[in-house]
């Protein structure tokens, strides 16, 4: 019987018959699932063209173009990627490491066109039906990275202990802890770009994946001669348009910076930077003020040949670096390491010298082949408010200034600080570190016109200077200082609803009928700083160009109207160090042109 | 009608193979034709040929030629980082390129000690069975097909599409699913999904008692199948057969039993056997398989957590380097143990990587040696029970 049901059971297929075909159930043409991996969309607005959907690409598929028709934004390539699919693979990890998410995949999967050149094309520009396709592949969600969004926490005093001491707070990275954050750099080199001195930061933080610390070294003094300091108070400006802070955090650039500065010894340096044999071309340079323009432009020009001599009128050298930012931020010997390098070439440092009274700038165009001054920002400015002439009423830039050369610092319980930028900061928790020295306790205030968002101190410093138990409350203009007997009794503020008008000018509104008192016996303004150009006679004046905010008009070069005198720095930028880096290696360069010429 | 199915001819009429391997064939005496079976044959498993030496329908000697789909897949993984490695391994084994992607991943996580989230190995166990299903479903009636019954093809393929549908709904893509990648997998189920494969998984209950009718219990089917292209149990070890075809004889090896990965331990099932060890031992184990991996297949929905991590955090892709070290991985394919042999020394791409496919004992050495002394118009019958896959021999 068995034999027989083999030969019948396969009749059993007939069955079938009655039927209909599965390929009239399932037509073809059905919209794909909605994580389909089709074609391209991109948001050109959202993307910032950094090329990791590039980099990623394992058939090279993608290419970074330079586009027309759209906005240029800060922290922006300005290319946009360009994908041809004679070589995709529809893999999607360009749309999974994409650091903006701004590129997904659509679930169109036909495309008919005679023409194969179509089919290279910049997904977003070139407008293709599938742009408005809301299915296709996105980036699984969530905790689904190809990098780390969280930046590595660096290591710091507890608040307690650091509000006792000017004591460094920041400890520095550990190796680990380098190599961890390290690793979260994509390098697009957008940061490049946005830093002043166009440093090499992806190839620096390479360098610190690849543990080599001396080619750090090498690539951080090729455009910055100052990396232990920069790499402790720099703006960083990178950081702002870091690629990973649109997820997440941007990479601790400046941190990086630091590891490799301090994990240099600085006897090695000479070794490391090649810069023992330096030539001498006989030409001599006087460069007024040792702060970071004057550093940086006789650095430079140091290795290019010159003989420099620095001209500073304080006993030490740094400028504001040193004079202006508190030790716990910068500590002395850290500036000392990267300026003692740079004398270790031969830079020659004359203290204790004022142009204009010690020697006139006239003899320092005659004695020497080119001058460059950057002599920076240390006045500082009033708000002007009734009672701010008061003796108890002090400029932030003086105080500080005194408290680095080590002199007694006027210094009370109740202190008020009126300023919201960085110098502000610092003079608020410089203070409240003497004050808890001297009584034990801190009871100071700041306040400032901005309100909390768009307050221009760095996040961090405010943040910190609350932990420090400093009180900072912004969102106040100062109306009057309150006086009795030439004491200072508080200060009187009124609500400031905007500080700038639809101009973008400078132009506070206030509330009026919304008041506040600050009790205080001591005040400190940091609104700002203003310059000392006393040192130029009405001669040179006349010869100089001046805009209109009073500043001193420059060539890209930083050369003045006088063709040997050069000026940059914070007169020239406005009050930031690694500006002042950036315009000493540009003006170093312009000296060497100018000089070459004549 | 007593011998009809214990027909097994004498097939050593032509001792032709000297001692030293090479063979004693006078082309020239009439007696024997050289013939090419492929590369390009619509019966042949991919683009493989087989160079066959007959005499009348008897072959006296075989040789199998491969060559016409080398891409270099092993050299270009070694020349890309090793994230970009998974979309490119895939392509080492087409029909089934869920273990490629399983084994590179694998080996990554090993060579760098990172370990998977448990939903992300939930969800490589399920499509790694779900791979085994569609691959069987085109298998187990291909091998009618060979003996021209297109019936049971036509219904495998059809079921199998719809395999496909729901691997487009989980990973994005239909064949290549680049679903598995270094540290864990690229999404959870979508909703309503384990419905949807449930109803799928019904209708091939279905197609397994009809294939049964159609195909096990066709006197034809068992005609050409039984007693024909026989492994002997002592060839096992000689030629390193695995899978499905080992297990043909009676040596139950099976990577998920016997080198347990994923989640394979938590799953309750025991890897069919025969002894035959002829092509319909084999697509009787086959068959069982097809049984098995549906149960498996509703096992992993019925155990798996609903949600769940499905990605460990890994280093930055872009510049991910890996110690120096190496590691063999394997897993169970549908045709046996497939392993990768990935060495790193270092540096941010693999110094080495080797797979080891079943295909490549199997169709090179092994069929080789069957093909000796069968009929002609079996030699598509006897390539499709080992299960061969051109691609994998190619890397």
């Amino acid at each position: 019987m068995g034999k027989l049901k083999d030969i019948l059971s396969p009749f059993t297929a007939w069955g079938g018959v009655i039927k209909d075909p599965v390929t009239i159930k399932n037509p073809i043409g059905r919209p794909a699932a909605p994580r389909y991996r089709g074609f391209h969309k991109n948001e050109v607005d959202v993307c910032i063209g950094c090329g990791s959907c590039e980099a990623i690409c394992e058939n090279e598929a993608i290419d970074l173009v330079p586009v027309e028709g759209i906005k240029a934004k800060d922290g922006d390539s300005g290319l946009r990627p360009m994908v041809d699919y004679g070589r995709c693979c529809w893999c999607a990890l360009c749309v999974d490491v994409c650091t903006t998410g701004s590129l997904t995949l659509s679930d169109e999967y036909t495309w008919v066109s005679e023409n194969a050149d179509e089919f290279r094309y910049i997904p977003g520009l070139d407008k293709k039906d599938w742009d408005k396709n809301e299915n296709g592949w996105k980036k699984p969600e969530p905790n689904y990275e190809f990098y780390s969004l969280d930046r590595v926490k660096m290591p710091e005093l507890h608040a307690q202990e650091r509000g006792q001491s000017f004591i460094e707070f920041i400890t520095g990275y550990s190796k680990q802890q380098a190599e961890l954050e390290a690793d979260r750099c994509v390098e697009c080199g957008i940061c490049t770009s946005a830093c002043p001195a166009h440093m090499g930061i992806p190839e620096y933080i390479k360098a610190i994946r690849n543990n080599d610390l001396e080619e750090g070294l090498r690539i951080l003094y090729e455009t910055n001669p100052l990396p232990e300091i920069c790499g402790r108070i720099c703006t960083h400006k990178c950081e702002s348009v870091c690629t990973m802070g649109h997820k997440g955090d941007p990479i601790s650039i400046r941190w990086l910076k630091r590891y490799i500065a301090d994990q240099n010894p600085s006897e090695k340096y000479k070794e490391i930077l090649n810069a023992e044999n330096l030539v001498d071309n006989g030409k001599k340079i006087a460069i007024i003020g040792a702060g970071p323009a004057g550093l940086s432009t006789a650095y430079y020009l140091k290795l290019m040949g010159y003989q420099c001599t620095i001209f500073e009128k304080l006993p030490e050298a740094g400028g504001m670096m040193r004079y202006g930012i508190p030790e716990y931020r910068l500590p002395y010997d850290q500036i000392d390491k990267d300026v003692n390098y740079i004398l270790s070439l031969g830079v020659e440092i004359k203290y204790n010298v004022n142009i204009g009274t010690d020697i006139t700038l006239e003899d320092l165009g005659k004695d020497f082949d080119a001058v460059f001054a950057g002599t920076g920002l240390h006045l500082g400015r009033s708000t002007r408010v009734p009672g701010s002439d008061n003796k108890n009423v002090y400029f932030a830039t003086d105080l500080l200034r005194e408290i680095s050369l080590g002199q007694e610092v006027p210094l009370t319980e109740k202190i008020v600080v009126i300023g919201g930028g960085n110098v502000a900061m610092d003079i608020t928790r410089s203070l409240a570190r003497l004050q808890n020295i001297k009584y034990g306790k801190v009871d100071i205030l700041a306040t400032c016109l901005e309100s909390e968002d768009i307050m221009p101190a760095d996040r961090e410093e405010v943040v910190e200077a609350r932990e420090e138990l400093a009180i900072v409350d912004p969102g106040w203009g100062p109306k009057e200082i309150e006086t009795e007997n030439e004491k200072i009794k508080g200060l009187h503020v009124v609500k400031c609803l905007s500080v700038f008008d639809e101009n973008k000018a400078f132009n506070p509104k206030f509330d009026e009928e919304n008041k506040k008192f600050f009790v205080a016996d001591m005040i400190v303004e940091s609104i700002g700083q203003g310059m000392d150009l006393s040192y130029l006679s009405d001669e040179f004046k006349e010869n100089l160009r001046f805009s209109n905010r009073g500043r001193i008009e420059v060539d890209d070069y930083f050369q003045s109207g006088i063709d040997w005198l050069f000026v940059g720095g914070d007169i020239i930028q406005g009050s930031d160090v690694i500006h002042g880096i950036a315009n000493g290696h540009k003006a170093a360069i312009g000296i060497d042109n100018f000089l070459m010429k004549k | 009608m007593s011998n009809l199915f214990n027909w097994n001819p004498d097939r050593s009429k032509y001792p032709l193979m000297k001692e030293d391997g090479s063979l004693d064939v006078d082309l020239s005496s009439q007696k024997f034709t050289k013939l090419w079976v492929g590369p390009n044959h619509p019966g042949v498993t991919g683009n493989m040929a087989v160079e066959i030496t007959v005499s009348g329908d008897e072959i006296v000697h075989a040789k199998t030629h491969v060559g016409y789909l080398h891409r270099g897949f092993e050299k270009l993984i070694e020349r890309r980082l090793f994230i970009q490695g998974f979309p490119t391994c895939i392509r080492m084994c087409v029909a089934e390129p869920d273990y490629n992607e399983y084994l590179l991943s694998k080996s990554i996580e090993d060579l760098s000690g990172i370990e998977i989230p448990e939903m992300a190995e939930w969800l490589r166990t399920l499509v790694l069975e779900m791979a085994r299903l569609q691959s069987l479903l085109r298998t187990v009636p291909g091998q009618g097909g060979t003996f021209s019954l297109g019936l049971g093809v036509q219904w495998g393929m059809y079921l199998r599409d719809l395999i496909l549908d729901r691997f487009e709904e989980l990973t994005g893509g239909r064949i290549y699913h680049m679903y598995i990648l270094p540290g864990g997998v690229r999404g959870l189920l979508p909703d309503g999904f384990k419905e949807r494969l449930e109803e799928n998984l019904q209708l091939i209950d279905e197609f397994i008692i009809k294939i049964k009718k159609l195909m096990f219990d066709n006197a034809v089917f068992k005609k050409r199948a039984i007693g024909v292209g026989v492994i002997k149990k002592e060839w096992v070890d000689q030629f390193g057969i695995v899978g499905p075809n080992a297990r043909s004889v009676g040596i139950s090896r099976d990577i998920r039993k016997d080198y347990s990965y994923l989640k394979y331990q938590e799953l309750d099932f025991e890897p069919p056997t025969a002894t035959d060890g002829d092509i319909f031992a084999r697509s009787t184990v086959r068959y069982r398989e097809l049984i098995q991996t549906v149960d498996l297949i509703r096992q992993i929905m019925a155990k798996m957590p609903e949600k769940g991590d499905i990605k460990s955090p890994t280093p930055n892709v872009l510049h991910w380097k890996i110690p120096k070290g190496e590691t063999y991985t394997r897993s169970e394919s549908s045709r046996g143990e497939y392993g990768m042999y990935y060495v790193t020394d270092g540096s941010d791409k693999p110094r080495r990587i080797n797979l080891r496919g079943p295909s490549y004992n199997h169709a090179m050495t092994l069929l080789e040696h069957m093909l000796v002394n069968a009929n002609i118009s079996d030699v598509h019958a006897i390539m499709v029970s080992l299960q061969t896959c051109p691609p994998e021999i190619e890397r």
